[in-house]
This record gives structure tokens, C-alpha cells and sequence, in this order.
């Protein structure tokens, strides 16, 4: 029963993390994505999915899908059906699967939950819906399928049914902290003894409809997406997935799983300032972050990487560094922290699922991921930018996400050895 | 776990702005009047039945983030403000860090239509005024601002049935004294490919918009009556799992029938839509409603009508108890349980 609910631990378990799974631009799944970060790549590149000619901004960072997907339980009806956004998120989903090791079977078939987090789900089907209903003349091929298709939760069953199980779904949709919400919701599911095993990330395709709508609010970046630079001038979208297996470590250990990192802090909460805009004093980022370090008994002190949520507008960068340097305090001087949007470009609901990703590949591989392109440092930066992949100890990160609508949202992760 | 109770209810219909106006016209039992909606291109329109203008305009407008907000904001608002309002008015509530989860469907389809229609023809021109309030969290975020006090806010999207899971989460953040108080809004709004999608996908049934708060609490000094005995599982739809067996599954969670109690069902105008739903109360003796017969196919505003009134009747002391059932179109299966309250468990 979802109320009231049963088998509350006495002492909530520890969550540990035993696969990911990642698109983006930079590449199809964990080594390509690390490769590219480690060599400092930008994946941003012309437009393609639609026409950008009368766009003030033309680049963004695409994703190039194979023409094909890997083997899955999907049959060829199912895949047809499949747009950007949902082979994006089958692709991630798969990765994470297979890395996880997961054997689902008997009771669990039916019991996994899924959470993910979107902000657009399958709006190229709701765009193509409506490019067609304003045809003349009328034509209704098509229709029904995209009607149903286009809704996120009808795209999760798609995971499921490529994987072979089911569970109940939850999509959150709070905006672009939708993928770190929906990671920190799957750690709340678990340590509240709700479910041993959770399935959670985030996905967002890039549509002609939001690509317009950040060019409308002059959000996008018109020459080089520079987070926390004093000469920044807006953020680069781009698209992909991600998705983490989660479990508790009990769980992770019977089966003498490969630990890639545990989760060990969640905090979110919203700002009410601005439906666009984040208090400029940055106090409910402030709030998450402490609220996360608190849940994971942390200080600033023993945090090595902050991987920011830093999307290179004027007005969230600056109320971020603000938080971030208050948060940090003293150890703000040597505290590495840098905006992997610059590489990948912002994913939106995908954004923190997949910076969830980045940081357990720093965690697991012992290395900080780039901002290629900084020169000088915002004012309110107390902090320095990693400005190269380099080598690094690294036991503990914490990653930031923020949305439009004010939901901010921190993770904390932790190196296992 | 903490008992959670409902501290208020508030509902924006086709009947009207406020949980009064649902009851009327349910109590009546007579379809609501369809209108129409123009469809591009076609002759023949698209039948919906719509929320009508309120009788005078709500005082929430004026406040500066609901300027340029959406209908579907505006009904999300209205029925916060209607299950607040006891918590509002009791001065031991006034500190309250409130929660709020806000459940959609298809969320703020008429600027998104707006706004891609703009971008069609000229993206140049594409309005950034419209631009923040396509997304599904803009009504949470609008109802935040305005209500002021809210520490923590999440918005869901799935099928009608999510709704059940939105009251879920709130007991949670409740049971872990992360909020102390939690609204649970369900809101749908529409406009004519809302309509001309629900005519590919379920041809009889009819587009409807609005919204429907439940305010939960975990302090008995607030409670408005009513109790939340129980929300089953989420029984998802799969290819082990037909829509007819997850209804089944919920059913059988919320145990037997049982004289002088109330069922709140989603049986529409859709012999097809319903059918796996009618199946699982097919042997229900009790008093049933069916506020979808009544106000048309709301999504999720629908779920939260049914639970609303599902909590009103209890609140009247006309019941003792009432079941919610939730089949949803394409994600699940879930049911609820209300109690009338007299406290003491």
C-alpha cells in the first residue's frame, strides 16, 4: 500500500548505485562520455532537427542516435513508435541495466519503480500532432498513436517493456531539477522502505517548440555558452538521458554488485521569487545545499567537486556563485567547481540525471570534468572553475539543479571503495 | 506512520468555482450542458464542456504572478486557496510550512499551443511572455507564490491515476514532518486539440477542465471531518498486467463491499474507457457516484473531483466511509479510502 505505509526502517539503509546509463552529445553511454569530458570536448554543433533559419541562436548540442537500437524485448511496433526522446531514454536505461546486473524475476517482475524526470516527454510527437491537425485537408493518420505516445508516463512503460519488468512509474516534472528530484525521490522511495531497488533518471529531447521559447527570452548564449564568466551570455541547450540503478547496499552486497557511488545526501525546496528567475541572493540553493550536506553528514570541508547547475545566464549564475561561495565559506578558495553544460549543453529534465552520471564517473574514475571555455571569473565566483580535466582524490560530490517554476535540488554522492 | 487527515477541499468545475457548485450539480445528477470548441480547418466543432467565468473576478488575480498566467493556473489557484482556507483562518496554523503537489495530464496546453503556433510562423515574434508558462510546473510555482508559505512544492505528470500518488507523497513529506501541511491539486485545462486528441483516443467521451485541492494535515485539531484510511498500490498497466487485471488488483486492496459507504468512481460517458473500472465494481451495493458523467472527462482534475467528493460527502456525515477508484487511461491503476473521523483511532 502507497498509505499507509509498512516497513519503515528503523534506520533508513544506505543507498549505493550499481548501474548508469547516459546520453548526450558527447557520445552513447559512460566511456564515451567520460572520454569526452576527460579531453575537453564541446559537442555543439548547426541545428538539424528542424528549421533554425529564423532563430536568433542556431547551434545546439544534438545527440547522434544509432539507426538502430541494442537488442530489447521491444517488438518492431513498439520501436517504430519510439521518438528522440524515448530512444534517448530506452538507450540510457539499457546501459544502466546491464551494468547493474540486475535479474528481475518472480515477484519483483511486476514491482520495480520508475521514477523519471522530464519537461517535455514526447513533445516532437505533440508538435508533429499539431503541425498536422492544422493541415487542410484534415488528415487523422497518425494521430491516436501520437496523442498517446507523446505522454512521458507512456514512454516509461516503453523502459519497462524493453527490460522485461514493470513497477509503478512516477514522472516529475519540475522543469530542470526534474532529473535530480526524480533521483532524489528514488533515494526516498529506498530509504524509506518502500523498495529495495529503484530505477530513476531523467530525459529531454531537443523541440523546435522550447528551443524557440528559451530564443524568445534571449536565454540562449549567441556566441560561446560560458557558465560563471563575467562575460557569459546565456546558455546552450542540448538533449539526452540518463538513468541510475539504485539499491540498498544489503542489496548491492548479496549479489556482490559493483559499487559505482553512493547516494548519501537529498535536499530540494522551492523559490518562490520568479517563475523564471532565482532569488538573486541564491537563498534556496543556499537551503538545498545545506539541506543535502545535513541528510548526508557532510561538511563543506569534505566536499572535493561541486558540479554546479551553472547554465550561463547572467541571473542564475550569479545567484548560484552566491550560494555556493556562502555555502562553502572558507573552503570556497580551493573548492573545485565547474558547469559540465558548457560541454553537453543544458538538458533540461535530463540536466540533473545526467550531471548525476558525470559525478559518479569523477567519483569512480578519480578525475574533475572540464569548462574548456572561461576566462574571467564572475565577482560573485569565490571559487575556482576546473578549466581542464585533470586527475583528482575525489570522495565526495554534490551536484545542483535548478528549474524554472523555483524547485532547486541537491544531490550528494560518495566514492565507495 | 502519522494519521494524515484532510483539512480542507476546494474544487473549480464545469459546475462552478467551488466545492458547493460540485455537489449541486452531482446531487442533480444530470449531465452538465456540452458547448462547443472551433477546430482549425473544420466545420464541425469539438464538443467540451468548459469552466464558466467565475461571478466576479477572484481577488488572486491581482497578485503580480498571475497576470499572465494560464485558465489552468487560475483553476489550480482557486481550488488551493478554497482547501486552505480553514488552515488560513486558524491562527495555530499561521507559521505552517506548507507543501504542495500538483498533478497533471496534459498541463498548460492552450499557451503551448499559442506560443508553437507563434513559433510556426514566426519565431521572431514567438512571445517570451508565453514562452514560462507552457511548462508543467508553472501552475505549481504560481499557487507557491501566492500562498507564500510553501517550503517544498512537486509537480506530477501521468493518467488521471497519479493524483492518488500525489496524496501519497504529501503523507509522506507529512509522516517525515518535512512540511505541515500539504495541498494535493489536480488540474487540467483545455482547449481544441485537447478535444480533437480525446476524439481519436475515446470518441464519446467529453473534454472537460478545472480543478480539485485536498488539503492534508497531520494535526487532528485541523481536520475538517475526514480521514485517509488508504491508498492501494500503484498497479501499473504491462504486458503482465492488463488494464482489467490492475483495476481488479486495486480493487481487491481496498477490501470488500460494504453497505453505507460510497464509491467515487471514473465512469464517463465511454462504455470502452470504463469498462475494465465497471468490471472491478461490478458487484458494488453501495451508493455510487460518477462525477465524470456529470462534468465530462477533466484527467486529472476528474481524480481530484472524486476525491473531493468523496470527502464531502464524509464531511456532511452522509457516509461513513467512501472508496476512490482510478483506472487510469494508460499508466495504472489506484484506489483510496476516506474515513469519516471522529478522531480517536
Amino acid at each position: 500500500m502507497l498509505f499507509p505505509r509498512t516497513n519503515l526502517p528503523v534506520v533508513p539503509p544506505r543507498v549505493v548505485i550499481t548501474g548508469a546509463g547516459v546520453v548526450t552529445a558527447l557520445g552513447l553511454g559512460w566511456k564515451s562520455n567520460a572520454a569526452g569530458f576527460r579531453a575537453g570536448r564541446r559537442a555543439f554543433r548547426p541545428v538539424s532537427q528542424f528549421d533554425v533559419s529564423r532563430q536568433r541562436v542556431k547551434t545546439a548540442a544534438e545527440v547522434d542516435l544509432p539507426d538502430s537500437l541494442p537488442p530489447s524485448r521491444l517488438n518492431r511496433r513498439q520501436l517504430d513508435r519510439l521518438d528522440r526522446a524515448a530512444k534517448m531514454l530506452v538507450l540510457a536505461a539499457q546501459e544502466a541495466w546491464q551494468q547493474a546486473g540486475w535479474q528481475i524475476s518472480g515477484e519483483n517482475i511486476e514491482n520495480l519503480p520508475l521514477v523519471l524526470g522530464t519537461t517535455a516527454g514526447g513533445m516532437l510527437l505533440g508538435e508533429a500532432y499539431y503541425r498536422q491537425a492544422i493541415q487542410q485537408p484534415s488528415r487523422f493518420r497518425q494521430q491516436a498513436t501520437r496523442a498517446v505516445q507523446y505522454q512521458p508516463q507512456v514512454q516509461a512503460r516503453m523502459v519497462f517493456d524493453a527490460l522485461g519488468c514493470s513497477g509503478p512509474i512516477t514522472i516529475i516534472s519540475n522543469a530542470c531539477a526534474s532529473g535530480a528530484n526524480a533521483i532524489g525521490h528514488a533515494w526516498d522511495l529506498i530509504r524509506g522502505g518502500q523498495a529495495d531497488r529503484v530505477m530513476a533518471g531523467g530525459y529531454d529531447a531537443l523541440g523546435e517548440l522550447v528551443f524557440s521559447g528559451f530564443d524568445s527570452l534571449q536565454a540562449l548564449s549567441p556566441t560561446i555558452c560560458r557558465p560563471f564568466d563575467a562575460q557569459r551570455d546565456g546558455l546552450a541547450l542540448g538533449e539526452g538521458a540518463a538513468i541510475v540503478n539504485l539499491e540498498t547496499l544489503e542489496s548491492a552486497r548479496r549479489r556482490g554488485a559493483e559499487i559505482l557511488g553512493e547516494l548519501v545526501g537529498y535536499g530540494t525546496a522551492i523559490d518562490q521569487h520568479h517563475l523564471t528567475q532565482p532569488h538573486p541572493h541564491g537563498t534556496t540553493t543556499l537551503a538545498v545545499m545545506k539541506q543535502a550536506c545535513a541528510n548526508a553528514g557532510v561538511t563543506p570541508d569534505q566536499v572535493d567537486y561541486v558540479n554546479a547547475h551553472g547554465t550561463g545566464t547572467v541571473l542564475n549564475d550569479s545567484s548560484e556563485a552566491l550560494a555556493i561561495s556562502e555555502w562553502a565559506g572558507r573552503r570556497a578558495a580551493t573548492l573545485p567547481v565547474s558547469s559540465t553544460k558548457a560541454s553537453i549543453g543544458h538538458l533540461l529534465g535530463g540536466a540533473g540525471a545526467v550531471e548525476a552520471v558525470i559525478c559518479l564517473m569523477t567519483l569512480r574514475e578519480q578525475w574533475l570534468p572540464p569548462q574548456t571555455i572561461f576566462e574571467t571569473p564572475d565577482p560573485a565566483c569565490k571559487f575556482p572553475i576546473v578549466k581542464q580535466a585533470r586527475d583528482a582524490r575525489v570522495n565526495v560530490v554534490l551536484s545542483n539543479s535548478f528549474g524554472f517554476g523555483g524547485v532547486n535540488a541537491a544531490l550528494v554522492f560518495r566514492r565507495w571503495t | 506512520m502519522s494519521r494524515i487527515f484532510i483539512a480542507g477541499i476546494g474544487a473549480v468545475s464545469p459546475a462552478g468555482w467551488n466545492v458547493a457548485a460540485l455537489r449541486d450539480a452531482l446531487d442533480k445528477n444530470e449531465p452538465l450542458p456540452v458547448q462547443t470548441l472551433a477546430r482549425p480547418g473544420w466545420e464541425t466543432p469539438l464538443r467540451a464542456r468548459l469552466v464558466p467565468n467565475p461571478p466576479t473576478r477572484p481577488e488572486f488575480l491581482a497578485h503580480p504572478r498571475l497576470r499572465r498566467s494560464s485558465p489552468i493556473t487560475h483553476y489550480a489557484a482557486a481550488a488551493a486557496l478554497e482547501a486552505v482556507a480553514g488552515l488560513r483562518a486558524n491562527a495555530a496554523a499561521k507559521k505552517f510550512r506548507l507543501g504542495v503537489v500538483a498533478c497533471l495530464q496534459s498541463g498548460c496546453v492552450q499557451y503551448s499551443c499559442r506560443f508553437y503556433d507563434e513559433t510556426l510562423k514566426n519565431p521572431a515574434t514567438a512571445s517570451p511572455l508565453v514562452f514560462p508558462e507552457t511548462v508543467y510546473a508553472a501552475p505549481t510555482s504560481h499557487v507557491a507564490a501566492l500562498l507564500e508559505n510553501v517550503t517544498l512544492a512537486c509537480s506530477l505528470v501521468g493518467d488521471a491515476s497519479a493524483f492518488l500518488q500525489g496524496v501519497a507523497l504529501a503523507a509522506g513529506w507529512l509522516a517525515e514532518k518535512r512540511v505541515d501541511a500539504c495541498l494535493v491539486i489536480g488540474a487540467e485545462e483545455t482547449n481544441w486539440i485537447i478535444a480533437d486528441a480525446l476524439r481519436h483516443l475515446d470518441r464519446p467521451a467529453i473534454m472537460a477542465a478545472g480543478a480539485g485541492a485536498l488539503c492534508l494535515c497531520r494535526d487532528e485539531k485541523l481536520f475538517a471531518g475526514v480521514e485517509l484510511a488508504a491508498i492501494t498500490d500503484a498497479h501499473t498497466f504491462s504486458t503482465g498486467q492488463s488494464r482489467a487485471q490492475a483495476a481488479q488488483a486495486m480493487r481487491h486492496q481496498l477490501g470488500s463491499n460494504s453497505a453505507g459507504e460510497l464509491l467515487a468512481d471514473g465512469d464517463g460517458d465511454s462504455p470502452r474507457a470504463g469498462a475494465a473500472e465497471r468490471a472491478a465494481w461490478r458487484d458494488w451495493t453501495g451508493a455510487r457516484v460518477s462525477p465524470k458523467k456529470i462534468l465530462g472527462e477533466g484527467m486529472m482534475a476528474a481524480a481530484a473531483w472524486q476525491c473531493v467528493t468523496a470527502c464531502d460527502a464524509l464531511a456532511g456525515g452522509r457516509f461513513a466511509a467512501a472508496n476512490v477508484s482510478l483506472v487510469g487511461s494508460n499508466q495504472q491503476a489506484i484506489g483510496a479510502r476516506f474515513v469519516a473521523s471522529g478522531i480517536p483511532a
